[in-house]
């Protein structure tokens, strides 16, 4: 069957492989006319094969299951790759850079002189009453002053074809094994269009990552020790924790391996306790360490925030990065850029209002059933309202909420995100996507070349998030002037 | 290597030789029952006992016949010795693991998961069913080959063949006790057959009878039997080679000076085995006090290299030395973490 693309173009939205005429847009244009090629039924058969490769790949992601025990269930890839062109790319990676050093400026800012506030850029009350801010941390220096040592910003483009920031993920963020695996299923899949076309490899990073991480080493004799932290096989991310493990050739401990004497950290193994210098923890603050944070936590480390206060370990990400990990913190990312960086910024924020403030709450409430309204702390999709899919009584209830807690709130337009061609139910038809990158941030700063595709697999749906349907794409970054 | 990956490692290589020798037991039952005068068949009864799981069986509502106990020994993942709850476990170990394993080995473990799940009604049909083992058994040699051709010989490999030699000794002797649970009375006109018979059946069982005729080059003996899956130094499957690795890999560890002494306590204890003169009952007395030594090693070498374990484990695990003798010995899993934590 072959494929009508004349017929495809989503109206009103932009899509990142067809032009509004119903042409393949420039870099993905030796891609389309592929499908076109192979058709349906044979892009069929390379989907099945990619979810075959998934499957025996163990490729995963964990849900608890009472008879299965931990299940994985197999981690949803749709094979029609998301492109982006290496020229566009560069701009938004620079974007990026910039984002997340001004990022690094202001948690230090905040743990030390709170210049920003003193110079009247970002009100004192709003770190007052963040939930993310650790009195903990306040005048620690972690090495090279970086917080965020790896960052994950979801990108999103709107129908006039802009990319916007929607949120920085400052605490653990997680996906990155998914885009390096994504990559392999495909050059399984679709081998021939490797050969002819230049995609820029992802398989890069565990090797960033750990050049990182060993920057970060308090020793300077031996080899570091780096391990990564997780919290456990029944953590949905566990798969990525083992995964960037064996990629770093580094142990993958549990907070039950470790211990803290002397203000020095430890792991228990068969040849008797061995000293860690480096910390890649995938736990959030508040379980981290008992002794400061919450004491009934069985999956931190009691003593380890000492240590780390002491420079006897390294801790990636710093505790207490989250602070910038707020959605009413985010709106002020452009002022930290022109603030510390003296630049104007790159990549636009999705235009906010803060409820916080007394004037853009009233807007906010006089256009709920245009606006969607977000919890600043909340992520996955939960906790919000989308104004133009709500009724009348939701919408009610919902600036009761609002005039109780302003603080908690912010407010963005709708963001009709681009949309993708994905094999759903044996045809081709548009599906709405969103772009997580990430950032390492160290000696030098790193971006991924793309990052993690989401898609929204039902028809219409803006919600990407793989605990609610949404599945993934390979992403490539082509040269379009080869 | 961290305590608790040591653990880990080693339930792995006790989990898939677990998967495999269920599978041989389940093999050698049938063929053994197949070949027996009607009157003496001892049916499927004495699985129960030997594989240690009587308590859990008699709890379940499963009826003591062909049918329910091969369920029980196959598909039940109620009951931890299960093929099927072996492989699951081996798996879930697996998954712990993944920065240690060679990838493959993963993805061929994943496999045969799967594999066995589907086919599963092929291993409860009486037809399909030694089909059904003996692809079992070969997906558990490819396996150990995998691990052996490609893994480095690390502390990993160390306590991966610990577990293995352990575990495989236990089988071995719970394998033999199949045997010795068949009572037919020795001044039977039909006993001297079927005897031979039956011994013979259970060296193929273990994939040994080959490797008996190279090294004993006599006839198939009850005493010359024993002899060889107790005591030969070169057969695999023999209970004295399998110590004899564990031992060796043992030297490779610190700490092992406790291990090899009991360890060598096992050695002796079969040494002065008087086969010759073993009745069935003594046999089955001699096995039992075996698997006894067994559990004595695997403590020693849970105090040396695994963390501690929980105080309410503990006491469970000890609760009764009766069931001590009779269980395998089985890990407890991880505890069920804070879903709380997850990242984003």
């Amino acid at each position: 069957m072959s494929i009508n693309w004349m017929s495809y173009c989503p109206s009103g939205l932009h899509d990142e492989l067809i032009g509004p005429g119903g042409g393949a847009r420039a870099a993905g244009r030796a891609l389309i006319r592929h499908l076109s090629e192979l058709g349906c039924a044979e892009i069929g058969v390379r989907q099945q094969a990619a979810d075959l490769a998934i499957k025996v790949m163990g490729v995963t992601f964990t849900v608890y299951h009472q008879e299965e025990g931990s299940i994985d269930r197999a981690w949803p890839l749709d094979i029609i790759p998301r492109i982006i062109s290496s020229k566009e790319w560069h701009r938004i990676a620079a974007g990026l850079k910039q984002r997340v050093a001004a990022l690094n400026h202001f948690i230090n800012d905040v743990y030390h002189a709170q210049r920003i506030v003193k110079d009247g850029v970002f009100p004192l009350e709003i770190i007052a009453s963040s939930k993310n801010f650790r009195p903990h941390c306040v005048g620690i220096n972690p090495p090279q002053g970086v917080w965020a040592h790896i960052c994950g910003t979801d990108l999103v483009r709107d129908k006039d074809g802009t990319v916007y920031v929607l949120e920085d993920n400052l605490r653990v963020p997680s996906g990155v094994s998914y885009m390096i695996e994504n990559r392999q299923v495909v050059k399984r899949v679709l081998p021939e269009l490797f050969e002819n076309t230049a995609i820029q490899a992802v398989d890069d990073y565990p090797t960033q990552l750990h050049d990182m991480l060993e920057s970060l080493s308090p020793r300077r004799e031996g080899m570091p020790e780096i391990v990564v932290l997780t919290p456990g096989i029944y953590n949905s991310a566990y798969f990525e924790h083992s995964f960037l493990a064996r990629q770093m050739g580094c142990e993958l401990v549990e907070g039950r391996d470790l211990a803290v004497q002397d203000d020095c950290v430890f792991m228990q193994t068969i040849h008797g306790w061995k000293r860690v210098d480096v910390i890649y923890r995938r736990i959030d603050d508040d379980f981290l360490d008992p002794e400061s944070f919450r004491t009934d936590s069985t999956l931190g480390i009691p003593g380890l925030m000492r240590a780390w206060a002491k420079g006897n370990v390294a801790l990636a990400n710093a505790p207490g990065a989250g602070v910038a990990d707020d959605k009413l913190v985010y709106t002020y990312v452009p002022d930290m850029i022109r603030y510390y960086l003296k630049e104007d910024p790159i990549l636009p924020n999705v235009p906010s209002w803060r409820c916080s403030e007394p004037k853009e709450l009233d807007h906010v409430l006089q256009h709920l059933d245009s606006l969607v309204v977000k919890p600043v702390d909340g992520s996955g999709g939960y906790g919000m309202l989308m104004g133009p899919a709500s009724t009348q009584r939701e919408r009610s209830q919902f600036a009761i909420q609002l005039k109780a807690a302003p603080r908690n709130f912010i407010a963005q337009p709708v963001i009709q995100l681009s949309t993708v061609p994905t094999f759903v139910d044996d045809r081709i038809e548009p599906r709405h996507v969103d772009l997580r990158p990430f950032i390492l941030s160290g000696p030098k700063t790193y971006v991924t070349t793309g990052g993690l595709t989401r898609v929204a697999l039902r028809e219409g749906s803006l919600v990407v998030n793989s605990s609610q349907g949404g599945g993934s794409k390979d992403t490539w970054i082509v040269d379009t002037e080869a | 290597m961290l305590s608790r990956m040591a653990e880990n490692v080693y339930w792995l290589a006790r989990y898939l030789e677990r998967a495999e020798n269920t599978a041989r037991l389940v093999n050698v039952n049938t063929n053994l029952l197949l070949d027996l005068p009607l009157e003496y068949r001892t049916g499927w009864q004495p699985l129960i006992d030997i594989t240690g799981s009587r308590a859990l069986f008699d709890r379940s509502e499963k009826r003591a016949e062909e049918r329910d106990i091969v369920h029980f020994l196959i598909a039940d993942l109620e009951n931890p010795g299960s093929i099927l709850a072996s492989v699951r476990s081996a798996r879930e170990n697996a998954r712990t693991l993944r920065d240690v394993l060679p990838n493959e080995v993963w993805e061929h473990l994943n496999e045969l998961f799967m594999q066995i799940k589907e086919e599963l009604p092929g291993g409860l049909n009486k037809r399909t069913r030694f089909k059904f083992l003996q692809r079992i058994i070969r997906g558990m040699q490819t396996l150990t080959g995998e691990l052996e051709g490609t893994m480095s010989r690390s502390d990993a490999f160390t306590l991966l063949m610990l577990g293995r030699n352990l575990e495989r000794t236990d089988m071995t002797s719970r394998i033999i006790d199949v045997r010795s649970a068949q009572r037919l009375p020795a001044d039977s006109p039909e006993f001297a057959t079927f005897d031979t018979l039956q011994w013979l059946n259970l060296l193929k069982s273990l994939s040994g009878y080959q490797m008996y005729r190279l090294s004993q080059r006599t006839r198939v003996s009850r005493s010359a039997v024993l002899d060889f899956v107790l005591r030969d130094a070169h057969f695999p499957r023999a209970c004295l080679f399998c110590l004899k690795e564990v031992e060796q890999f043992l030297r490779a560890l610190p700490r092992s000076d406790a291990v090899l002494f009991s360890l060598a306590g096992v050695r002796a204890f079969l040494d002065d085995a008087a086969l010759e003169t073993l009745d069935q009952p003594g046999l089955h007395e001699l096995l039992d006090r075996l698997q006894l030594h067994l559990i004595v090693v695997h403590e020693g070498i849970a105090e040396a290299y695994f963390p501690p374990r929980a105080p309410s484990a503990q006491s469970q695990v000890q609760s009764s030395v009766a069931d001590v003798k009779k269980a395998p010995v089985t890990a407890g899993h991880p505890a069920k973490h804070s879903p709380a934590a997850t990242s984003r």
